[in-house]
């Protein structure tokens, strides 16, 4: 599925926007992924957002969030460094 | 995942009291999420119910709900506090007059021999001819094996906090009564004991 990352606050943006990543990949995946990708700290906090509105926990699956949240065929996902929508 | 969602998915049909086993050492981070704090836990629990707020009614009524009506919600919860979560938890449970019922249901099928997580799809409350949908129907929508063939034996159980609900039920109606305090209905699909 396509995603979109898009960064929030003082956390650095990424080069590559769209990603298309597998379904089955787990949100702690996509964490762990983007942390390497900024070359973050292990132990540095990375949260991630749907809709701006909520975080979804680190096993759900993109491929499920994107069939009940995406949006013209993406997924739109914000991630930061500190917590943003509490 | 809610505790009467776990034994309903591994110890179902088995004697009471559960009895647990508590492990102090050795936790599998790699399977488990480690609640390192108490606070982590309040967060995660406050995302579920805005992520099926966020079905229910696009983020609309958690979002104009203060702080202290969220910390009121985690309180009355974690102090076992009926009433006092229910005064807020209401207002998540309405829906417009003008609609028969929620955007789409929160929920989330479990099955116990599957590798998958969980299913969670969007399904409305209505169908599109206006007559209510049930249960049966959002089983025969997203997990056509959890239905039995009208002539076949019964080789499932469908469970929700540990009683098995007719599949005529209407899933609103089950939406409101029937959500753990998260929001979500967690259902789970388990094999039908043999005896």
């Amino acid at each position: 599925v396509d995603i979109l990352l898009k960064a929030v606050g003082d956390t650095p943006i990424m080069k590559t926007k769209k990603w298309a990543v597998e379904r089955t990949r787990t949100i702690q995946g996509l964490v762990d992924f983007i942390k390497k990708f900024l070359k973050l700290m292990a132990s540095e906090q990375l949260f991630i957002y749907v809709n701006q509105s909520f975080a979804p926990s680190p096993d759900q699956e993109v491929g499920t969030l994107y069939e009940c949240f995406g949006s013209d065929g993406k997924l739109v996902l914000h991630y930061c460094k500190t917590q943003a929508w509490g | 995942y809610p505790i009467g969602l776990l034994f309903d998915l591994h110890a179902s049909n088995t004697a009471l009291p559960w009895s647990i086993t508590v492990h102090f050492k050795n936790f599998p981070e790699k399977d488990l999420l480690h609640c390192h704090s108490k606070d982590v836990i309040e967060a995660h629990f406050m995302a579920c119910i805005k992520e099926a707020d966020a079905l229910k009614h696009k983020s609309q009524v958690i979002n104009e709900m203060q702080k202290k009506d969220h910390k009121q919600l985690w309180m009355g919860l974690q102090n076992d506090k009926f009433e006092q979560f229910w005064a807020i938890n209401r207002k998540l449970m309405e829906y417009p007059p003008e609609d028969s019922g929620f955007r789409y249901i929160p929920f989330r099928i479990y099955q116990a021999t599957t590798e998958r997580p969980f299913i969670q799809k969007l399904f409305r409350p209505i169908a599109s001819g206006g007559q209510l949908h049930t249960l049966g129907d959002l089983l025969k929508d997203v997990c056509p094996s959890a239905i039995t063939p009208e002539d076949g034996e019964q080789k499932t159980q469908v469970m929700i906090h540990g009683i098995e609900p007719m599949l005529e039920t209407p899933i609103q109606w089950l939406s409101e009564h029937m959500s753990y305090p998260d929001n979500f209905l967690h259902i789970s699909i388990i094999p039908r004991p043999t005896d």
